[in-house]
């Protein structure tokens, strides 16, 4: 496969699951606000700064109110992360493979675009509507690529894109819950508390399942749950174990060994939180930790650019790709 | 609807003959439609654009990027070909082609036709497309043109002329195949006697040509289809073509030349390529060989190509073929080489540079068209009859100026075909593409894209200009439809079943 269509399928793949997750963040702010004692003040700056791009949300808006942030989020287009320039990308990258893709992929995808950009108007006035309406989206698009795709190559990059968004913004939106401030110290553990990690879980869309194996609300259980569920498809755990084995079916490289960084780096991080365990994390601290494992999911997402999608050397070298042209790897 | 109303007016028209009589390739179609009940034609119309809007037939407008692409504005009824004129058709064009590929192979070697004196040597030597780069160059097979894409056109009088053989990348076929696939769903019935030529087997067609100019002697050679990328207007043609033939579709960052070879990359490494259908013009190829600025290409490929280590379809410099002025010598050219009187002949061309025709040109510039010899697309065109007196005045300075640089020709009534405007039938000017392959030996695509000009009077068919396109149906044998080889009720009754739940 070209490596520029590889680089365009994984890109736009993760930008349309960043587009779900920035829903999902506003999404689990609003029930965070909702849930606030009466009398608290709204809190929006701390969304911002959980995204990253508190600098550049500073430059335009004076203040963090709760349309500035979602506009911010939604609707800007000067901000690159914004649901509406990351599905722009996503459509974007998805024109240059139409010939790659299914052609249901590029229709979803085109009607989604299509639709948030007809919301810009602020004609929809209610945003729990429109952030749903978004997450709908995004899951159809993603049943649409399992179920329209021959699972090959650039599905497996497609997969390869959407799971390392996810595991990142997995970790952000746990990441939430440590920027909003509390009322006081005394809250932590009361039904206040409790609601709050209940939103946090709704927001993964992960709280019906987190009842099943849980019951309880325990914020060490719900912590667990986000980070090292094997089963569920939007923990941290999960979503790394599959970005590696899409990996590994590119390479054609055996599990449990590597041959390049990328999976040096998968196989390393995904040993790491097979065996770490929650209460020692908690005392660490819980925010310092998540930032350490977006870096890792950063540098990996580095090394996958530098080994699929920017072919080194010089071609002379390789000549023996020749006499493999025609094996099929991922039949 | 109904033909009831239906004037026909002082043209040649493609379905009917003067007092509203079809003719007898049309007969059947006419009758069809005629039988449908009220807004039925209207409803299968508008399936169609749905079809096509969901499919994605379209095109970008330069600069609009972001914007949504447009449709490519698509009549339902088709224009119909004889037999017997497809047959004089398919004999007239691949005479052109053969002589054409026999006189650029001259241009770029002895230059035999310049020394005899048929053509003035200066033409070639100030020709703009004439590429020096090319020079002793010698492709695969000895063929330059391997995909053209003629443009025809029928005057008042129903003479067919040639109106501009485009030899370098001639776009539009992907719409000639979608238009079957749409016209196949809305009119099942009169497919069902097989008596329309197909134009299914395009995509394989031209995967085999490209194949057989392979220069590595291998079972599987690497084709690739090369693009200027997403924002080029043709861009979904590419993309269509790359798809259909199962070829991948690179950019010029994809490839690089390396050991005298081109390589593709991919994540597995480089990949060799053996041959490179181009959808990028000479100037942008090879930023090393011909424009230095050119981003789109891939330097080194020029050498690659000389070396005979990778094919390009079509080959470098074929654009000399279409300067118009070259145009106007292609009868002495089919004379010159093949020693044949020409079978389809060009539209009668005034050339500026010769005296007396320029003389001519200037003093009857209200009644000619006259056209730039390098440019396409109907731009750098005068319409005398539509111009005013300040753009007459603008083009008289022009040819004063630079006489070599244009050609005038009489303006033609373009034949017409119904076409639903409003929810009736009107005349529409059209034009038709049919497309040309030549590898070992020369394949005419029964039919091709019909243009149409949507605007009323207008004789102006390119897609960024207003135009549309309809299907183009060559018919098998001249019998009429429907008048043979009834096919049996079982079948009629199972492909309406069919039709029902679809």
């Amino acid at each position: 496969m070209l490596a520029r269509v590889a680089d365009s399928i994984y890109w736009m793949s993760r930008y349309v699951e960043r587009a779900e997750n920035v829903a999902r963040f506003i999404e689990v702010n609003l029930n965070l606000m909702l849930d606030l004692p009466a009398g608290s003040a709204q809190q929006w700056q701390p969304l911002v700064a959980t995204t990253g791009d508190a600098d550049e949300f500073a430059k335009r808006y004076r203040t963090a109110t709760q349309h500035n942030v979602i506009q911010f989020l939604t609707f800007d287009l000067e901000n690159v992360n914004s649901i509406r320039s990351c599905l722009r990308a996503a459509r974007e990258n998805a024109r240059s493979v139409r010939e790659i893709i299914s052609s249901e992929m590029w229709e979803q995808l085109n009607e989604f675009y299509l639709r948030v950009n007809a919301a810009s108007d602020g004609s929809r006035t209610d945003p729990q509507d429109l952030l749903r309406l978004i997450k709908r989206s995004g899951h159809l698009f993603t049943g649409v690529t399992d179920a329209t795709m021959t699972h090959n190559e650039g599905w497996h990059f497609c997969q390869l894109g959407c799971m390392l968004e996810r595991a990142d913004k997995t970790s952000r939106i746990l990441d939430v819950k440590y920027f909003l401030l509390l009322p006081t110290a005394s809250d932590i553990g009361t039904t206040a508390d409790d609601i709050q990690w209940a939103a946090v879980l709704r927001s993964a869309s992960a709280f019906e399942m987190y009842r099943k194996s849980h019951g309880r609300i325990a914020p060490e259980r719900v912590v667990e749950f986000l980070l090292f569920e094997t089963e569920f498809p939007r923990a941290i755990q999960y979503c790394l174990a599959r970005a590696r084995a899409s990996v590994h079916a590119i390479s054609g490289t055996p599990a449990g060994v590597f041959r390049h960084p990328v999976e040096r780096l998968f196989g390393e991080l995904c040993s790491e939180l097979a065996y770490a365990r929650v209460e020692a994390i908690i005392a660490a601290g819980l925010h310092e930790y998540l930032d350490r494992l977006q870096t890792r999911i950063n540098q990996i997402g580095i090394e996958i650019s530098e080994t699929f999608f920017a072919a080194r050397g010089t071609p002379g070298v390789r000549k023996k790709a020749r006499g493999r042209r025609s094996a099929a790897p991922f039949v | 609807m109904r033909f009831e109303d239906y004037q026909t007016g002082p043209f040649f028209d493609e379905m009917f003959e003067a007092g509203a009589t079809p003719r007898a390739a049309a007969r059947a179609l006419v009758q069809l439609i005629e039988a449908m009940v009220d807004g039925e034609l209207l409803r299968r119309q508008q399936s169609a654009e749905r079809v096509l809007l969901h499919m994605g037939i379209t095109f970008n407008v330069y600069g609009d990027s972001a914007g949504p692409e447009r449709i490519f504005p698509f009549d339902l009824v088709p224009r119909i070909v004889a037999a017997a004129e497809w047959n004089w058709i398919e004999r007239g064009l691949k005479q052109r082609i053969r002589a054409l590929n026999l006189f650029i192979d001259d241009i770029y070697h002895e230059q035999s036709i310049l020394k005899d004196g048929v053509i003035p040597a200066e033409i070639i030597g100030t020709a703009t497309s004439f590429r020096k780069q090319c020079v002793n160059m010698n492709p695969p097979g000895g063929v330059w043109c391997h995909i053209t894409g003629t443009d025809l056109v029928r005057d008042r009088d129903g003479q067919v002329y040639v109106l501009e053989d485009n030899m370098r990348c001639p776009s539009g076929v992907s719409y000639v195949l979608q238009n079957r696939v749409v016209m196949k769903r809305t009119f099942p019935q009169v497919f069902e006697s097989s008596r329309i030529r197909p134009v299914d087997d395009y995509p394989s067609r031209l995967r085999d040509m490209l194949e057989s100019l392979s220069p590595a002697d291998i079972e599987s050679p690497r084709v690739v289809v090369l693009t200027p990328g997403i924002h080029n207007s043709a861009y979904f043609e590419h993309s269509f073509l790359a798809q259909q033939m199962g070829v991948e579709l690179v950019e010029g960052r994809d490839l690089v030349v390396s050991d005298g070879l081109v390589w593709m990359s991919t994540t597995k490494g480089f990949e060799r390529v053996d041959v490179i259908y181009r959808r990028i013009d000479d100037d942008f190829l090879d930023p090393k060989a011909f424009r230095p600025d050119s981003a789109l290409g891939v330097p080194g490929l020029m050498d690659v190509y000389r070396a005979g280590r990778v094919a390009l379809v079509n080959a470098p410099g074929t654009g000399v073929a279409d300067d118009k002025v070259v145009y106007a010598y292609v009868p002495r050219i089919v004379k010159y080489y093949l020693n044949e009187e020409i079978i389809i002949p060009n539209v009668p061309t005034f050339i500026c540079a010769e005296e007396n025709d320029r003389k001519e040109v200037l003093a009857r510039l209200p009644e000619l068209v006259v056209k730039a010899a390098n440019e396409s697309g109907g731009y750098g065109m005068l319409m005398g009859p539509s111009s005013t007196k300040e753009q007459q005045a603008v083009f008289a300075a022009r040819i004063e100026a630079d006489p070599r640089n244009y050609i005038a020709q009489p303006t033609l009534s373009l034949s017409r075909v119904p076409t639903m405007v409003d929810g009736v039938f009107k005349g529409r000017h059209v034009d038709l593409r049919p497309y040309i392959l030549y590898g070992k030996e020369i394949f005419v695509l029964p039919g091709g894209l019909t243009r149409v000009a949507l605007k009323e009077g207008s004789l102006v068919v390119n897609s960024s200009q207003g135009g549309g396109s309809k299907d183009t149906w060559v018919l098998a044998d001249d019998l009429p439809i429907g008048e043979q080889a009834a096919p049996n009720t079982q079948a009629q009754t199972s492909v309406s079943s069919r039709g029902a739940q679809s």
